[in-house]
């Protein structure tokens, strides 16, 4: 395949088929982009749900999602982590091919304890929380740095409780996550992700599952987040979230990216009549 | 009148009917059939008084017999320890029979297939036979040199042979138990395992294999009752357990019934402790599930929790 033969050359001066220059190396050093996707397709029983996305996502910089149900956002945030596998073309993170590895002329699968260090770096949260229901909030948070990246008991619990005050449940340490509100449990699932220091941070509809009255907190957190650098994907139905706290915002429809930019020009001055008919619907 | 109207609705205006003026509805039915059940409950147990051949002097001279209170720690040990190979076992196939490794699928089916087809008592009797098929077992290359070598008479004990026929027999079972409660998991756990930078055996280890043993533990205990009474097949090889060391006992002195006797008391008594051990486990458990932060309750779930109340909805395959 033509894809193949473009990765089999690729070094630091490697280039993509679209020409572009794949950076090797951490881009915080390099200034590059962060995220590189690139001609991406996927399908679910032969039903296309992705025809080729590409975009890049620079390193602090925040990147919404949105678009109809069905149009693929979720699965294209789940490819970047690859707990969904493409069809075609390529994910960069951080320099780096995401879940495939190039032999040579040849492209394999990762090896699964090369594919879970990747991971490491690429932090998810996800509509339904998933956090660990036989697991305090304490032992939620430090049981990724303690068994992954052997972190001290006690740096580990340290640094949970830090992360803890951060998205402001300093008091639910010893609770299980049954025990909280939906929204307490999202800053919970949030506070683990970010005790593994990822360089990349994706969410998957993070309030979705919310009652409204319970969506703030949560995105005052990301907010925050946001606020501190953080590179960030998040796919999203909060319209305000986008406004207020994007760099960029991506319209997905129908396994397309329709129209990006900036929230000013997709959110208050859409081009394609897609968009405008989803932001009539949605406001 | 309304058509379908029956006597019973007549009833009057709103205003005089009052539900708490129920009166409890009369069971005759219910009346006779007690009546015969305390009429056949009283003549078998004016049988079990009155019927000479029970020998009740003779049941209550060996009820706490040396022979047959060892015969209990027998029973007990054997049931404890076949659990126990069986559950580990059991476990290590589970994840097999679940792994995307093909061949370590295809060795668990096999394994399921077989100890769960064949009976545990022909088990036994292979098992302690095992000499006949295979003289000696050795450790060595294949086909080449062998470093050690035992015979395997000396291997197979009776209590060996006990212990593996009963053991992988419930290893079977106990796999296709463990390989449903690693299914009821929910799939968003593995995969906010995998996306903290878990490999497969670690988020299986730590996570969902505590969730899923929680799930499991009912049918184990259930399990368990089942293996006592299962032991009582070792008798065949001779071992002395419950049952074996009352054969021993009428063996020589013909008093078969009363002996029998001991043994049944024994039985009933051991899984009516088990059963009961069974429920406070069970009980414990859900009264972790959705405790709530309040007081002892809280407490407890901190110990013994089963599976919390999911909210939100579960992630999405497709988009």
């Amino acid at each position: 395949m033509a894809a193949d033969a473009e990765l089999a050359g690729l070094g630091p001066e490697g280039r993509t088929v679209t020409g572009e220059p794949v950076i090797a190396g951490d881009p915080f050093v390099t200034g590059g982009p962060l995220v590189i996707v690139d001609r991406v397709r996927k399908s679910f029983h032969n039903v296309p749900v992705l025809n080729g996305i590409s975009f890049e996502v620079s390193a602090g910089e925040v990147c919404c999602i949105i678009g109809p149900s069905g149009s693929g956002k979720t699965t294209l945030l789940r490819c970047i982590n690859r707990l969904e596998k493409i069809e075609g073309g390529m994910i960069y993170v951080a320099g780096r091919p995401v879940g495939v590895s190039v032999h040579g002329t040849k492209l394999r699968e990762m090896r699964p304890a090369d594919l879970a260090a990747q991971r490491r770096d690429i932090g998810m949260v996800f509509q339904s929380f998933n956090l660990f229901p036989h697991k305090t909030v304490l032992a939620n948070i430090i049981e990724a740095p303690m068994i992954v990246k052997k972190t001290p008991r006690k740096t580990a619990i340290a640094e949970a409780h830090a992360l803890l005050a951060r998205v402001g449940l300093a008091d639910k340490a010893a609770a299980y996550p049954d025990q909280l509100s939906g929204g307490q449990q999202q800053r919970v699932a949030i506070a683990r992700s970010l005790a593994m220091n990822p360089k990349l941070m994706l969410f998957d509809e993070p309030t979705s599952a919310l009652d409204p009255e319970l969506v703030g907190e949560v995105l005052a957190v990301m907010k925050d987040l946001a606020e501190d650098g953080m590179t960030m994907i998040v796919v999203t139905h909060e319209m305000g979230f986008a406004r207020e706290v994007a760099d960029r915002v991506i319209f997905m429809d129908d396994g397309d990216i329709v129209e990006t930019g900036t929230p000013a020009e997709v959110l208050a001055n859409p081009q394609q009549p897609r968009t405008r008919s989803f932001l009539a619907r949605v406001s | 009148m309304h058509p379908y109207a029956t006597k019973a609705d007549a009833g009057g205006p709103p205003g005089q009917l009052d539900a708490k003026d129920i009166v409890r509805t009369p069971k005759p039915r219910q009346w006779i059939g007690t009546v015969i059940a305390l009429l056949l409950a009283s003549m078998f147990v004016h049988m079990l008084v009155t019927n000479s051949n029970l020998q009740w002097n003779v049941v209550g001279h060996y009820l706490f017999s040396h022979t047959i209170l060892s015969g209990i720690a027998l029973t007990l040990e054997l049931t404890l320890l076949a659990m126990l190979v069986g559950l580990v076992i059991g476990i290590v196939v589970a994840v097999m029979r679940l792994s995307d490794n093909v061949l370590l699928q295809r060795i668990s089916w096999a394994w399921i297939w077989f100890f769960r087809g064949v009976p545990p008592l022909v088990q036994l009797i292979f098992w302690y036979n095992l000499a006949s098929l295979v003289s000696s077992v050795s450790v060595g290359v294949p086909y080449g040199p062998t470093f050690i070598s035992w015979q395997t008479n000396s291997l197979i004990t009776p209590f060996t042979a006990a212990l593996l026929g009963l053991a992988f027999t419930e290893s079977a079972y106990a796999a296709e138990m463990i390989r449903a409660g690693i299914q009821a998991v929910n799939r968003g756990q593995v995969e906010a395992a995998n996306s903290l930078g878990m490999t497969g055996a670690q988020a299986m280890r730590r996570i969902v294999l505590p969730q899923a043993l929680r799930i499991v533990i009912p049918p184990i205990g259930n399990d368990t009752i089942s293996m006592l009474k299962f032991t009582s097949l070792v008798s065949v090889l001779a071992l002395p357990d419950l049952l074996y060391s009352a054969q021993e006992i009428y063996a020589r002195t013909y008093q078969t019934i009363p002996l029998l006797l001991v043994a049944t008391l024994w039985y009933l008594v051991l899984t009516t402790i088990l059963t009961a051990a069974e429920h406070l486990i069970e009980k414990r458990l859900r009264r972790g599930h959705g405790g709530g932060p309040t007081g002892a309750a809280a407490r407890q779930g901190a110990r013994w929790r089963l599976m919390p109340s999911w909210q939100g909805s579960v992630p999405k395959a497709a988009p």
